[in-house]
């Protein structure tokens, strides 16, 4: 703060209090936090996204999804904050899906990366 | 953005050439010259952001007193008018709280008469001389306390033991078996026990200071000032002052007991209100390091009681002694007046208190039979028990008195600005004056609030001249033993 400065050791604990508020400004939030602030960023994914059928059949397999189940691979390490372990497509690994036009059809010839 | 602000219940004070605030979350903040004009204007009346800067706008541009409006806001100094102040919380301890303190009333028989004693004077609340309680604590009910004491300490590793009477040293026998019992058994259970007695000083015979400098006992004497003071109502039976009696055997405490601070505490009435003269006496002639002061608790239609003319002039008196006090501490120098150095720590640390003290919580009296009550002041009272000390403290009653003595329910408090220092006051004093322990004690809101005022702008002296004066009263835990009175 710029015009009030604190005093006691109570004054030092709530503008600690108000400097992590402000801090926390334009963080992501949890949904449950209560009614949303304007300028909250709310994360986007598969959890957010209604997408039917992505994890499991009406049969409880995995044959009838409307998105082949190795679609998992592109949605949850690109569009998503789930921590897909795939290689670092950015820096070390730009190639790896090259030869993977189609995931249902190509996902075989994605080969693991060797250091 | 037209909705119009006000100030919230905030109290302002200078020290040092300069402003500042106490806030309802017992917060100080320095203000600079734009808060300082912002407040100054929307204490006058409520006013919009827009008003507010067409008023100021001369001296500071818009953004400046844009910014300096939103930390008022967020330290909650200002807020919207019709935006109603969010409730007390009221948060109730809920695990059981360890106790710090145990005050035991060894006997509740005296070898004085001092008229406008609590305990049997006027305006008592047990029945001490003929009552259901015995004379004098047994043996047995003794070392009971002590394994009550150390049972309910919880985790505390340090627990403090207040002897007190009656006349404490009465029942010097008992004393005798507890304090070594409580040592012992301390260190069985990994503790540390502080020890302190209250005591009017006329039986500090030779081998009694012995058996206090071997055990380590910290003593406080209570005693009035010079002769004419003293001998006005602390006398015996026979209606003869003690001063003559007690002071040879004070001086020579004083001289033998140097391992613990030995300090004086100082009942006030109507009669007795010279303050200064009581404490140079009892600093420069007689040798008291601490000295304390305590208006005499009463109904107000006693002759003692301290009307509100007696009020201001202790006021007067009291601030003299804190501002020769705020000199010595700026030269880091002791000064003895004991009743501005724990307000200073709890300015410092920023209480806000639920409970005007630890009595019921942390701290509890025993009576002689072994009853346990709110403090020593209610020891014996069966209206104010909470438990006993074989059984332990009734968790029931205890959870009932914070539910029913939380500030929270305190309405006459809700818009005062001393309220996280003061949270209503003395339960004691509260069931003296109006028959009730969860009664504000109105009587004494403007002298606790112009008190206060001293404490803050000594505070804030210090804060700036002398910082380092302040850092002492970092990390320590508040001795509740101290105060016992």
């Amino acid at each position: 703060m710029k015009h009030l400065k604190p005093v006691n050791q109570k004054a030092d604990r709530v503008e600690r209090h108000i400097e992590v508020e402000a801090g926390a400004r334009g963080d992501v939030v949890a949904l449950q936090q209560g009614p949303l602030r304007p300028d909250a960023a709310v994360p986007l994914g598969c959890s957010f996204v209604f997408f039917p059928g992505w994890e499991v059949d009406v049969e409880g397999g995995t044959a009838g999804l409307c998105s082949p189940v190795e679609r998992d691979l592109f949605d949850c390490h690109l569009g998503c904050f789930w921590p897909a372990q795939v290689p670092d497509q950015l820096n070390h690994a730009p190639d790896w899906t090259a030869s993977c036009a189609s995931a249902q059809k190509d996902w075989r010839k994605i080969d693991l990366i060797f250091p | 953005m037209s909705e119009r602000l006000r100030t919230r219940h905030l109290h302002r004070f200078e020290a040092a050439g300069k402003a500042f605030l106490y806030l309802q979350s017992a917060a100080i903040f320095a203000l600079d010259d734009a808060s300082r004009a912002i407040l100054d204007l929307l204490e006058a009346e409520p006013r919009s952001r827009h008003e507010m800067q067409t008023a100021l706008a001369a001296r500071w541009p818009t953004d400046e007193l844009e910014e300096s409006l939103d930390e008022l806001v967020k330290v909650e100094a200002v807020a919207p008018v019709d935006q109603a102040p969010a409730p007390m919380p009221k948060i109730i301890p809920l695990e059981p709280f360890p106790l710090t303190t145990m005050v035991m009333n060894v006997t509740n028989q005296c070898n004085l008469a001092c008229a406008y004693c609590y305990e049997y004077g006027e305006d008592k609340i047990v029945e001490t001389a003929n009552g259901a309680q015995p004379k004098f604590m047994s043996e047995e009910t003794a070392t009971q306390s002590v394994d009550f004491m150390l049972r309910e300490a919880g985790p505390n590793k340090v627990v403090h033991m207040t002897l007190f009477g009656g006349e404490t040293l009465l029942n010097l026998p008992v004393l005798k078996i507890a304090i070594p019992y409580a040592r012992q058994r301390a260190m069985e259970a990994g503790k540390r026990v502080e020890f302190n007695l209250t005591t009017n000083a006329t039986l500090l015979k030779p081998d009694v200071v012995d058996f206090l400098v071997e055990n380590d006992v910290a003593v406080t004497i209570s005693i009035d000032g010079p002769p004419e003071m003293q001998d006005t109502f602390r006398v015996f039976r026979s209606g003869a002052g003690s001063y003559d009696v007690a002071m040879p055997k004070i001086k020579e405490l004083l001289r033998r007991h140097r391992t613990k601070p030995i300090g004086a505490r100082v009942t006030l009435t109507s009669k007795t209100l010279d303050v200064g003269r009581i404490f140079r006496h009892l600093t420069d002639e007689v040798g008291f390091r601490e000295v304390g002061f305590a208006p005499v608790t009463t109904s107000p239609d006693r002759q003692y009681a301290i009307e509100d003319g007696g009020f201001d002039t202790m006021l007067g008196q009291f601030r003299t002694l804190a501002e020769e006090f705020r000199d010595h501490a700026l030269e880091n120098r002791h000064h003895a007046f004991a009743n501005v150095k724990d307000t200073l720590e709890e300015i410092h640390k920023g209480a806000n208190k639920a409970y005007p003290c630890g009595a019921g919580l942390g701290l509890i009296g025993v009576a002689t039979d072994g009853q346990v009550a709110l403090c020593h002041r209610f020891a014996g009272s069966d209206e104010h028990t909470m438990g006993t000390v074989d059984g332990g403290i009734d968790r029931e009653r205890q959870a009932e008195f914070l539910d029913r003595h939380h500030v929270a329910r305190k309405t006459d408090c809700r818009t005062c600005w001393a309220r996280p220092l003061c949270a209503g006051g003395c339960y004691h004093e509260a069931q003296t004056r109006y028959g009730a322990t969860d009664a504000p004690n109105l009587h004494y809101c403007d002298w606790i609030r112009e008190w206060t005022d001293v404490c803050l702008r000594i505070y804030g002296e210090l804060a700036e001249r002398n910082p380092a004066y302040l850092a002492r009263f970092e990390g320590r835990v508040t001795d509740e033993a101290s105060q016992a009175s």
